[in-house]
């Protein structure tokens, strides 16, 4: 897993319940241009199978997603 | 619309958390980027509905004060209890941070779910377009619902 990858966006999603998470994620997605990663933080313990899930409907990439404790964090780079 | 792979959910229900299954399906396809559409019909309807007394004749008006109010008034499906359930649901939902219906319906809207009103449904319960809140596309019956769902790569009834 890279551990240094480089965020054109943040997303702060701490406290969202779904399937709120999912629909910031696609807004944020929607305003980076092809190529660009967006960079999250959720609480929400769904988003681990709910962002690959999303990734793999929309054609994206998820970079990575990891949990530390409470909080999960991942990267999705726009891929069209 | 021809890239058939949109989603079609048929509302039936006018259950608290029937509906809220169908506005958290219809979000999460339109947040994949699918067409959605949202069907009601029957008791379905009370959802997009903006609660205010409806009907003409006796029975109509009775069925408009008997459902009378709009997406927050209705109750879950079961423990309802004449109304305590549905504001007991609405505590646990606020004390779990979770969307209140209306919100999430306007998320829906935002996110570009187009919601049909049910002709049929409407002229038997007396309610006029008037009574539905504006974001709703016009009212239309089986083919319009069939004609998306043939389009759909995934159809729901709930």
């Amino acid at each position: 897993m890279p551990q240094e990858i480089k965020a054109d966006v943040k997303l702060n999603l701490e406290g969202l319940l779904c399937p709120i998470p999912v629909v910031k994620v696609s807004q944020a997605i929607k305003n980076l241009p092809v190529g660009g990663v967006l960079e999250a933080t959720a609480t929400d313990p769904g988003v681990l199978a709910d962002i690959p899930a999303w990734a793999k409907s929309t054609g994206n990439e998820v970079l990575s997603i990891e949990r530390q404790s409470k909080v999960i964090t991942f990267f999705i780079k726009k891929v069209k | 619309m021809e890239k058939n792979d949109g989603v079609t959910i048929i509302v039936f229900s006018g259950d608290m958390d029937k509906v809220m299954a169908a506005f958290n399906i219809a979000i999460g396809a339109a947040a994949a980027g699918k067409e959605t559409n949202l069907f009601f019909t029957f008791w379905g309807v009370k959802a997009i509905q903006k609660g205010n007394l409806t009907g003409q004749g006796l029975f109509g008006r009775m069925m408009g004060l008997l459902n009378r109010g709009g997406i927050n008034r209705i109750g879950p499906s079961r423990f309802n209890f004449g109304g305590i359930g549905r504001w007991m649901f609405k505590q646990l939902m606020k004390a779990h941070n979770i969307t209140p219906l209306e919100e999430l319906r306007q998320t829906a809207i935002d996110l570009g779910v187009k919601l049909l009103p049910c002709e049929m449904s409407m002229e038997v319960m007396e309610i006029k377009r008037e009574n539905l809140i504006d974001e709703v596309e016009d009212s239309c019956g089986v083919a319009t619902m069939l004609e998306k769902a043939f389009h759909s790569k995934a159809t729901l009834f709930i």
